[in-house]
């Protein structure tokens, strides 16, 4: 009973908040309901048993990708309300596309049954006395190893290219130049002058 | 009880929200990422629920990769867009039409 109000709390919070961020005129708002949106589906995973994507989604989401949307939406400055000008008139296309989905979806969902050789077919049956994070842990270092390096490389290529893409070079920007303070010596930058008295360097 | 075709009703209306959002919001790229994430997010919910639901943990790897790549696709599509705005002065999907081809 008690799981059965958590899942309909988190679910129709999850369902509302993904209508908020659609709907929201202020970007920094749809940001922050994208946020509840990513919490609230954390909660289904916790209700399902799904504990270490229910965190990692928290971890990655709430903290970097949802963080990086708000700073990008603070940062440029773009005038959102001539963006929002034409948005009823997409509002029909839209809501048709959106119940011919939800049809289809309805569809499938209303009529299907797993097949009866679906429990063969596991690949890795998680134990039963163990945590998830324990289990999932137990796979991927050692099962999944390769596809791991390569979600890693992906990061690495994605963070490169963000790099790449937003850098630029700036005019009139006082930079230390580190080879040339180490290439520089006494010889080059101090010198003795005898000076005359009473006149002075000029 | 909670079965699993709660959580896919669930999965099915997120994504239905953002693939919605995708069509309302045409002209604002940030909103159209957004949209994007939560459909993402949708998918996953599929995985978790499938994966649980089968006592298969494969369905709980894949959604964690599925995060990974969702991560770095909102890094680069911000990167472009802070590209874009720095050439164009805007973020309207309509202008991102530069190649006339």
């Amino acid at each position: 009973m008690l799981f059965t109000l958590i899942f309909y709390f988190f679910s129709l919070l999850a369902i509302g908040s993904g209508l908020m961020v659609v709907f929201s005129r202020n970007p920094v708002h749809a940001v922050l309901w994208l946020i509840l949106a990513f919490l609230s589906a954390a909660g289904l995973f916790v209700i399902q048993g799904a504990e270490f994507i229910a965190m990692l989604l928290i971890i990655v989401y709430v903290g970097a990708v949802a963080v990086l949307f708000l700073f990008v939406v603070m940062m440029l400055d773009v005038d959102f309300a001539t963006l929002k000008a034409g948005m009823a008139r997409y509002i029909p296309l839209g809501l048709l596309i959106g119940v011919v989905f939800l049809l289809i979806l309805g569809i499938e969902l209303s009529d299907w049954n797993s097949s009866e050789i679906a429990p063969d077919l596991r690949q890795v049956i998680q134990p039963a006395d163990i945590q998830n994070t324990e289990a999932l842990g137990n796979v991927i270092y050692t099962e999944y190893v390769f596809l791991f390096q390569i979600a890693g490389l992906i990061l690495l290529v994605a963070m490169i290219g963000a790099i790449v893409l937003t850098h630029r070079k700036r005019e009139g920007v006082k930079k230390q130049d580190v080879v040339s303070q180490m290439y520089r010596d006494s010889a080059k930058s101090v010198s003795l002058e005898d000076v005359p008295s009473g006149k002075g360097l000029s | 009880m909670i079965g699993l075709e709660h959580y896919l009703v669930v999965a099915a209306a997120l994504f239905v929200t953002g693939v919605f959002g995708i069509f309302l919001n045409r002209k604002n790229v940030i909103i159209i990422l957004m949209s994007i994430e939560l459909i993402l997010l949708a998918v996953n919910i599929n995985l978790v629920s499938f994966s649980v639901y089968l006592q298969d943990l494969v369905g709980q790897v894949f959604a964690m990769f599925v995060l990974t790549v969702a991560a770095a696709e909102a890094a680069i599509g911000l990167a472009i867009l802070v590209c874009f705005f720095r050439n164009r002065k805007s973020i309207s999907v309509d202008d991102v039409s530069l190649l006339k081809g």
